[in-house]
């Protein structure tokens, strides 16, 4: 297909990205996908794309990247100061690149992560239903691995419908993400925690630790002391808050060990993850317990802006 | 059988807290009935629980959970016997010393020991193509190591507890290194991309080379 993208420069860590891989879970491989499913899917939508088309997940810095055909994309997530030709670029928006227009970043305003979508879709290596970058196995993504200055970005198809630039998804539609409370339901042992232990997690304030990645986040801050018997080892899924034996909890992010036998204490729900997602080493969060029925609530509401999207008549 | 939300888009269904082969059954039985669902995105069986993830647009935590309950008290169907997978193994762990003299074993009676069963995979999990095998015979049960390795070559095979296991990838690991074996365990290229699937059988035999 038509290469729209050159990397000048990559940026730190940047990946292709999708909704990941739930069913390969049972074969011990990480689910990955994006980490703000919210940003993720907006930006695809903004661009008249699928949900599910790949897009490119910016950690910490964004790339350098010039036009080699002219295209429509969309910048989503993360603040890190978007520029077209050094002019400062419209974000949460359809902007049209014209063939040699120069898409860089600057400084990190707010935000881990930003996503870039391109119309058409990411063009990428599908491994087990997938096309999201694991770098463990060097499957999915570009080559397996995250980007490099010269690799050649792809649509993987032509643009299904006239496209328009233009569209925009507003401030109060999108997360708050400078709001870093995470709601979360009990998790199956929170008994394990004493009463303390259980007034710090959901009241108690944590912080990001340098060990953050796409697997989780370490968190520092009061230490949790669990008790009772070994757990066998279980399923795990992104958003749970576990606690291993040190007390240091650990929240578990898209590229997550798949099963494991600590202590599950929360799970942050579906609606918080789009702002854990953004959460950067030196953050701090608070852990809020919340209802199913408020999950939904939430949910809904996440899902209602994306409407907005999805039909753009007004 | 106690259901708990983890999180609002999945669950874990407890069917018990032991290391039990019948539990295991019984947990495999009823993630292989789940994945039939159209409302269940993956279902994952544990040593004896179920993590069910579920598209919360087309059912709640509440139906679901009454749905397993009910599918748990019917009889599981007759367990066809896992696939049967012979493993050679050449016994000159890291640790085969150290775990021989804190089980006052010599290295070849751990050896002995470690070939002699069918293990049962218990669960496939953790890190790309890892399975928990077990139950390993008492006389070789030790607690893990104190401090974990950073890095297990790929191929080591380790027991902990009742447990044993071969490194699929090199990855950081608690686990005491008794062998290793040459059969790749993570295939990414197939799928599924792992040669071990909950339910199987593995006999380890000893090999010179």
């Amino acid at each position: 297909m038509t290469v729209v993208l050159r990397v000048v420069e990559p940026g730190l860590f940047t990946t292709v990205q999708d909704l990941g891989r739930p069913q390969a879970i049972s074969s011990g491989v990480p689910p990955g996908g994006a980490m703000d499913r919210f940003a993720h899917r907006a930006a695809n939508l903004l661009v008249g794309n699928a949900e599910v088309d790949a897009t490119l997940e910016c950690t910490l810095t964004g790339p350098h990247l010039v036009a080699e055909h002219s295209c429509l994309v969309a910048i989503t997530g993360a603040d890190f100061e978007a520029r077209v030709n050094g002019q400062v670029a419209p974000t949460w928006t359809g902007i049209f690149l014209g063939q040699g227009d120069r898409l860089t970043f600057g400084a990190r305003r707010s935000g881990g992560r930003a996503y870039i979508a391109v119309a058409g879709g990411v063009e990428a290596d599908r491994w087990l239903g997938s096309v999201s970058t694991n770098l463990m196995a060097a499957r999915g993504g570009l080559h397996g691995r995250n980007l490099k200055a010269g690799d050649r970005i792809s649509a993987a198809r032509e643009a299904s419908r006239p496209v328009v630039s233009g569209h925009h998804l507003p401030v109060r539609l999108r997360p708050n993400y400078a709001n870093h409370t995470l709601f979360a339901i009990a998790g199956p042992h929170l008994k394990r925690l004493d009463p303390d232990g259980r007034t710090l997690l959901f009241g108690g304030a944590f912080k990001v630790s340098r060990e953050a990645d796409r697997m989780g986040y370490r968190l520092d801050g009061p230490k949790l002391a669990t008790s009772g018997d070994e757990l066998l080892s279980f399923g795990l899924t992104a958003g749970a808050v576990q606690v291993p034996h040190g007390g240091q909890p650990i929240l578990l992010m898209a590229d997550h060990q798949t099963a494991g036998g600590y202590a599950v204490v929360a799970t942050v729900v579906s609606a918080s993850m789009p702002v854990a997602a953004q959460l950067v080493p030196g953050d701090e969060l608070r852990f809020a317990e919340t209802t199913l029925e408020r999950a939904r609530h939430m949910r809904a509401s996440l899902a209602v802006a994306l409407d907005t999207l999805r039909n753009p008549s007004r | 059988m106690r259901i708990h939300p983890l999180g609002d888009t999945a669950l874990l269904a407890e069917l018990g807290a032991k290391l039990d082969t019948a539990l295991n059954t019984r947990a495999i039985a009823l993630a292989t009935a789940l994945q039939k669902r159209r409302d269940v995105r993956q279902a994952v069986a544990g040593y004896a629980a179920v993590t069910v993830h579920f598209d919360p647009d087309q059912t709640t935590h509440d139906a679901l959970g009454a749905a397993i309950k009910r599918l748990a008290v019917k009889r599981p169907p007759m367990a066809e016997p896992g696939r049967l997978h012979r493993i050679p193994v050449v016994y000159e762990g890291q640790d085969l010393e150290e775990v021989a003299a804190r089980l006052k074993l010599t290295p070849q009676r751990v050896a002995e020991l470690h070939s002699k069963p069918i293990y049962r995979v218990f669960l496939v999990g953790f890190v790309p193509g890892w399975a928990y095998l077990g139950p390993l015979p008492e006389e070789l049960e030790l607690p893990r190591r104190h401090v974990p390795r950073t890095l297990v070559p790929a191929g080591a095979v380790a027991i902990a507890g009742r447990q044993t296991g071969i490194y699929p990838l090199p990855t950081p690991g608690g686990w005491h290194l008794i062998g290793r074996t040459s059969v790749k365990l993570f295939l990414p290229d197939r799928d599924p991309p792992c040669l071990f699937r909950a339910g199987d059988r593995v006999k380890f035999f000893a090999a010179t080379t």
